[in-house]
């Protein structure tokens, strides 16, 4: 049987860098103006189960992410990378899931890809920084979860070592598999693209996104059928409407505010000794220092 | 209605988190504003004067699983038994510490429970809510309020069918405060030995490198922060010079941190250490929404910048415009100065 490594992967809006335009008048978040990314941290995850590849060339890695039709750019980007092949779960019933019906939508789909021997995830997505998702998905697995892993120090069929990075320190763990690992920034960053992947796998389309391209490619699939990126509907997964989306979120947005930080009138100093020197007399006077 | 329930973590030395006792305050006035008790959950092996130091907090209740297997954490086996005791006692409300631990544990407590998890909250109040869709009116339901969206949102979430709400918080946020130093709770003991299964142990750890925090930020009356403006490692040593003339502690800004400037646990904002000093003193931090919420609550600030326009100069009390390697030396000489 061969070594079956699932990566979860989310496309987000890159938070990191919001300019101006990114919250609208009303104080929400104008979606829009981000551009959508791989989530950082799974791309570390999808390095892990690359190198895993690397070192055991019968393993294969897929890709599986839950999203819009859009999402399917990060298979293609897991492709170009290395990634054996993609799923896409994708469907207006997931719409507004929270952790806990994302993590059942995704174990569904994990259960369909059986028998697998590791889910690997990034630690946390920026857009909700939960971290929630990669140890719900395994307690819905049932199989056990290492969190934070900075390394994976050796993998067979049976059994994996990982360091895992804490805040106060580093521990090395083994668990049994088949089991989940969530990977932290400070694993080593993923790959470039590789060219050759990049000219196999630039048409590689799910039916969603064929339907509205204007060219009529039928012939080239029917040649390459690995062109063909899978997507999964709540009905292919035998998912339970009560669980998915907004029913099957336990958790509710009650209100969203814009962030208001107090405004100070500031004092301006200027950088002379003169205005610097009176600064932490003042300061020492009130005995903020000294 | 039921208790409030709060997951305590054994740090190293075999004593109880700070987050966790910082939860415990907080979840005190959670239960006097409900009316319920304050229940703690420890699940650990050996732990010194628990019951003398928990109780001051106002702690109704400590469920204690002592067995050596329980310490260090590993995931399994404690969640196992905090299972064991959310199942049998059903509470209201439980809280967990934004932790490697709490981090690890509440998530996968929660998907067994099918309840609602509220990440890194930044504040929790009791409030009610009326859902027009369904007509229904929820008394006295958990507020959870955190930043969303990389800290651009503030979000207030609530959990109006399940139980328990639960929520994590960061280490700071909320203030360590002792209830009586006479409160008196009891003390149950589980039998971990009944609750623990075989499976529980499929990840075992190997080897542990801890190292204590010598890095006490939270608790500095005053800090001089840097950010990716300070340029380099080495023009962070004035920062240090200046905190060790001042009895100050040094932090940073996420920027900082990812640039390696410093080591991780000087981070302070939404992803590090939430402060409170009665002076904060930030060099070349631009001042984003995540940075700033983790600080604006000092006394006193104090922002030394090259940009007029930064951000964080519209929630300092000073502004000196200029460069950190040109400022702070003259900070620290003045202070040598008049100080003598």
């Amino acid at each position: 049987m061969r070594f079956r490594i699932i990566v979860l992967a989310k496309q987000v809006p890159d938070t990191r860098n919001v300019g101006k335009d990114a919250m609208k008048a009303d104080g929400t978040v104008n979606r829009a103006a981000l551009p959508a990314i791989f989530n950082p941290e799974d791309l570390h995850a999808l390095e892990q189960a690359l190198s895993i590849k690397d070192k055991n060339p019968e393993a294969e890695v897929i890709l599986l992410t839950m999203g819009p039709a859009r999402a399917a750019e990060i298979i293609r980007e897991a492709l170009y990378r290395g990634a054996d092949r993609g799923y896409l779960i994708s469907d207006r019933k997931f719409a507004g899931s929270d952790t806990l019906a994302t993590s059942y939508a995704l174990s569904l789909a994990v259960k369909k890809l059986a028998p697998y021997h590791l889910v690997i995830s990034g630690r946390q997505a920026i857009d909700g920084d939960t971290a929630q998702v990669g140890p719900q998905t395994a307690e819905k697995l049932g199989i056990p979860q290492i969190t934070y892993c900075e390394e994976i120090i050796s993998v067979d069929a049976k059994k994996i070592i990982v360091k895992r990075r804490l805040e106060r320190g580093v521990e090395v763990v083994n668990s049994t598999l088949p089991a989940a690992i969530t990977v932290h920034s400070s694993a080593p960053v993923c790959r470039q693209r590789i060219a050759k992947l990049l000219m196999k796998y630039k048409h590689a389309r799910t039916v969603t996104e064929l339907q509205n391209e204007t060219k009529d490619y039928t012939e080239l699939y029917n040649n390459r059928p690995y062109l063909l990126i899978d997507e999964w509907t709540a009905a292919d997964l035998d998912a339970q409407d009560g669980m998915l989306g907004l029913s099957g979120s336990p958790t509710k947005v009650k209100k969203i505010e814009n962030v208001v930080f107090q405004h100070k009138n500031s004092k301006m100093i200027g950088n002379t000794d003169k205005e610097i020197e009176g600064l932490m007399k003042e300061l020492m006077n009130s005995h903020i220092i000294g | 209605m039921n208790n409030i329930f709060v997951y305590c973590e054994v740090t190293e030395e075999r004593s109880i988190a700070d987050v966790s006792l910082e939860l415990l305050s907080k979840g005190k006035k959670l239960a006097d504003d409900l009316k319920v008790r304050l229940e703690a959950v420890v699940v650990g092996h050996k732990v010194i004067d628990l019951e003398k130091l928990l109780y001051p907090y106002g702690v109704d209740v400590i469920h204690y699983a002592d067995d050596e297997r329980l310490f260090p954490y590993t995931t399994l086996p404690h969640t196992s038994v905090v299972l064991d005791v959310f199942e049998r006692e059903k509470p209201e409300i439980a809280l967990f510490g934004a932790t490697s631990i709490g981090r690890d544990i509440a998530p996968r407590v929660a998907s067994a429970l099918r309840c609602g998890l509220t990440a890194d909250c930044t504040s929790l109040e009791i409030g009610d809510h009326f859902e027009n869709k369904t007509q229904t009116e929820y008394k006295n339901l958990l507020y959870q309020i955190r930043p969303a969206f990389g800290g651009n949102i503030i979000a207030t979430i609530i959990n109006p069918e399940t139980r328990p709400q639960m929520a994590t918080v960061r280490e700071g946020v909320m203030k360590k405060e002792l209830y009586s130093q006479k409160y008196k709770g009891k003390l149950k003991k589980l039998d971990a030995k009944k609750i623990l299964k075989d499976d529980d142990f499929a990840v075992t750890i190997i080897e542990r490198h801890m190292e204590k925090s010598r890095i006490d930020i939270k608790n500095s009356q005053v800090i001089i922060s840097g950010g990716y403006g300070v340029g380099s490692k080495e023009n962070f040593n004035l920062l240090f010079e200046l905190a060790d003339i001042l009895g100050a502690q040094v932090g940073a800004s996420r920027a900082a941190v990812d640039a390696g400037f410093v080591e991780h646990e000087r981070q302070i904002g939404q992803t590090g250490v939430t402060v409170r000093p009665k002076l904060y003193i930030a060099c070349g931090i631009s001042g984003a929404v995540q940075h700033r919420a983790g600080m604006d609550q000092s006394a006193q600030i104090i922002s030394i910048n090259t940009d007029v326009s930064a951000p964080i100069n519209q929630i300092a009390d000073y502004t000196i415009i200029g460069n950190v390697a040109d400022v702070l030396p003259k900070m620290i000489k003045f202070y040598k100065k008049n100080s003598k």
